[in-house]
C-alpha cells in the first residue's frame, strides 16, 4: 500500500535554524492497516504525513502509493489517492462556500474540473444521505456557509469529504487536538467507523496516547525523525500508557518531555 | 440641478461600462483575494486594441473580441510572474502594468487616438446617451449570466476554492496554479472589455486612460457590498451589486463635479474613499474588541 522508503527532509538547511526532521525513515503499510503514530515535538511525525502528501518535497529516498512512485508528483495530483484531515479545523474546508459546496469539490477529486455543472440534483440526494450519517442534522443544511459551522462539525465534515472518495490511504494529522474531548471523542469515533466500513488504509497522529493504544491495528512511536518503536497486532492491544512512557523514555534516553502527552494518558 | 438631472443618464452609461471592470476586479480581489494590479494596464490595452483594430478596418464584434483577447494575454503575463516565476502578486501585477506603458504605446504607435463616431458605427458613445445607456445595460447583463454559469461549473468551484482556501483546495485535487492563472486572465479579458467600451464612449483611447482603474474598480466592489451586501446574497445579484456600485461612483463623482469641485483633484478623491472604505471593517472589529474588553471588566466588578 504505502511504502515510504529512506526518506530525508531538513527544513532551512546550512542555517542556524537547521532542523532535521527525517532521518532515513522507513515505513511499509499493508492494505487495510490503521497506524497510529505518536511521539513528543518535532519527532517528525507532521512532517512524515506532508511528506506523504507532497507539501514540500523530500531531500532523498522514495515514497510509493500503490506501487506508483509518488515521490515527484505535486500535491494536487497526489490527492487523487488520498483523503486528508488537518489539526486546524479551519484548514480542511472552503469556509466561504456551502456545505454541498465543498463536498461537490471532495467529489471532484481526481477528476477533471471542466465546465460542467459542479453539482447535479442526484448528487445532492447522495450527500444528504451521507451527512445523515453524521448525525449532526447538517443534511438539511446543504446550502448554508462551511464558515458559519463550529469547529467540531467542520471536522467532521471533512473527514466525510476525505473518505467518501475511498482514497487508497488516508491521513489525519492531530485532527481531534483543536476539539473540546467530548467533540474529539465523536469525531475519533466516526473516523474509526469510516475506516472500518470502507476498509481505508489510514495514518493517524494523535498527542493522546491513550487514543493511540485503543485505535488502529498497529502504533509507531516516532523520535527524532525515525521511528524507534513498531507495534501491532496482539502485542498492541496489550500495550499501556506506561508501557508507552517506559519504552519512550528506554529507546530514546530522554524523559517524555510532552506536557500534553502526559496529561492525557 | 439641471445640468446634473441632465448628466445623469451619462453618469450611469459611464458607472455600467466601469463596472464591467469592477466586475474583473471582484474576480481578483473578491474571489481570488488577491489584488491584482495589472488592471490599470490591462484597461489601456483593451481601448488601444479596439481603436487601432476598427481604424484599421476591423468589425465592431471582432475588435471587441480581439481587446478580450488582448486583456486576457495581460492576465496570463501576471499569473505566469506569479505562478511560474514566484513573484509576489501585487508586484507581478505592478511589472505588468509597467510593461503595458509601452505595449499600449506600440499598439497606437503614439500616446492618443480617436475612433470618431461619424466615421464609424459604434455600441455606446456620448452623443447618443440613451441608447448608449440600453447597450450598457444588455452587455453588464450578458457578463453576469455568463459568471453565473462559469462559477458554477467545476471549474469555476475550482477558482472559488482557490481563492478561499490553498490548503483545502489542493487536497482536494486542485492544481491551484492553474486555478488563480485562469481567474486572472477572466478578470483582465473583462477590465479590457470594459476599456473598449470606455473608448467608443469617449471616441478616443489614451495611454494613461486607466490610471487609478484599480481604484475605481475596488470602489465600486467595495459600494456595491457595503450598501447591497445584506440583500444581495446570490452570485448573480453581487455581481449586480457591483455595477450598481460602479453607478452609484459615477453619479457621486458628477454630482461633486456638478458643486464646482476642482476636476484636479478626482483621483486624490477616489484614493480618499476608497482608503476609508477599506478601514472600515479593521475599525468596526477593533471597535468591537474594544468593547468585549469592557464588558468583562463589568462582569468581573460584578463578581466580586
Amino acid at each position: 500500500m504505502l511504502q515510504i522508503k529512506n526518506v530525508y527532509k531538513t527544513f532551512n538547511p546550512g542555517t542556524i535554524n537547521e532542523k532535521k526532521a527525517l532521518r532515513n525513515l522507513n515505513l511499509t503499510l499493508k492494505d487495510g492497516d490503521f497506524v497510529t503514530v505518536i511521539g513528543g515535538n518535532g519527532a517528525g511525525k507532521s512532517t512524515m504525513l506532508n511528506m506523504i502528501a507532497g507539501v514540500y518535497p523530500v531531500d532523498a529516498g522514495k515514497i510509493l502509493i500503490d506501487d506508483i512512485d509518488v515521490t515527484r508528483l505535486p500535491e494536487h495530483k497526489r490527492a487523487a489517492y488520498l483523503g486528508r484531515v488537518f489539526q486546524d479545523p479551519m484548514m480542511g474546508t472552503a469556509a466561504d462556500m456551502w456545505i454541498e459546496e465543498n463536498l461537490a469539490l471532495a467529489a471532484g477529486r481526481g477528476t477533471k474540473r471542466g465546465l460542467h455543472w459542479a453539482i447535479r440534483n442526484k448528487q445532492r440526494e447522495e450527500f444528504k444521505e451521507l451527512l445523515k450519517e453524521l448525525d449532526l442534522g447538517l443534511e438539511n443544511r446543504l446550502s448554508t456557509k462551511v464558515g458559519l459551522l463550529s469547529g467540531g462539525q467542520r471536522q467532521a465534515l471533512t473527514l466525510l469529504m476525505a473518505t467518501m472518495k475511498r482514497p487508497k490511504l488516508l491521513l489525519l494529522d492531530e485532527h481531534t487536538a483543536a476539539l473540546d474531548p467530548k467533540t474529539a471523542a465523536k469525531v475519533l469515533e466516526l473516523s474509526q467507523k469510516l475506516i472500518r466500513e470502507d476498509g481505508l488504509t489510514a495514518l493517524m497522529i494523535t498527542h493522546n496516547m491513550k487514543d493511540a493504544i485503543h485505535y488502529g491495528n498497529r502504533l509507531i512511536m516516532m523520535n527524532n525523525g525515525k521511528i524507534i518503536l513498531d507495534v501491532s497486532g496482539e502485542e498492541k492491544k496489550k500495550l499501556t500508557v506506561e508501557d508507552l512512557l517506559h519504552e519512550f523514555t528506554r529507546l530514546s534516553g530522554d524523559e517524555f518531555a510532552n506536557d500534553r502527552a502526559l496529561l492525557t494518558k | 440641478m439641471i445640468g446634473f438631472l441632465n448628466a445623469l443618464p451619462g453618469a450611469a452609461a459611464q458607472g455600467i461600462m466601469w463596472g464591467i471592470m469592477a466586475i474583473g476586479v471582484y474576480i481578483t480581489y473578491k474571489i481570488l483575494d488577491v489584488a491584482d494590479l495589472t488592471v490599470d494596464g490591462s484597461f489601456a490595452t483593451g481601448a488601444a486594441v479596439l481603436v487601432v483594430s476598427m481604424t484599421g478596418g476591423v468589425s465592431l464584434p471582432v475588435a471587441m473580441i480581439l481587446a478580450f483577447v488582448a486583456g486576457s494575454i495581460t492576465g496570463l503575463v501576471t499569473g505566469l510572474l506569479h505562478t511560474k516565476m514566484g513573484i509576489p502578486f501585487i508586484l507581478a501585477g505592478i511589472l505588468t502594468q509597467l510593461g503595458l506603458y509601452s505595449v499600449n504605446l506600440g499598439i497606437m504607435g503614439k500616446a492618443n487616438m480617436t475612433l470618431s463616431n461619424r466615421n464609424y458605427q459604434l455600441l455606446v458613445n456620448r452623443k447618443e446617451v440613451y441608447s448608449s445607456l440600453v447597450i450598457s445595460i444588455i452587455f453588464a447583463a450578458v457578463i453576469i449570466a455568463v459568471l453565473y454559469w462559469f462559477f458554477g461549473t467545476s471549474m469555476g468551484h475550482a477558482l472559488r476554492a482557490t481563492g478561499c482556501n490553498l490548503a483545502m483546495a489542493r487536497a482536494n485535487g486542485i492544481n491551484t496554479n492553474t486555478s488563480q492563472v485562469i481567474a486572472i486572465i477572466i478578470s483582465n479579458g473583462l477590465v479590457a472589455l470594459s476599456g473598449a467600451l470606455t473608448a467608443q464612449w469617449q471616441g478616443s483611447a489614451d495611454v494613461g486612460m486607466g490610471r487609478g482603474a484599480i481604484v475605481i474598480g475596488l470602489a465600486a466592489v467595495i459600494i456595491g457590498e457595503v450598501i447591497f451586501g445584506k440583500i444581495f446574497k446570490n452570485f448573480a445579484l453581487r455581481l449586480t451589486g457591483v455595477i450598481l456600485g460602479g453607478i452609484i461612483y459615477y453619479v457621486v463623482i458628477t454630482v461633486v463635479l456638478n458643486l464646482g469641485f476642482d476636476a484636479n483633484y478626482l483621483k486624490l478623491l477616489s484614493a480618499v474613499v476608497v482608503a476609508i472604505f477599506l478601514a472600515i471593517p479593521y475599525w468596526k472589529k477593533r471597535w468591537i474588541e474594544t468593547r468585549i474588553k469592557e464588558v468583562k471588566e463589568v462582569e468581573e466588578d460584578a463578581a466580586d
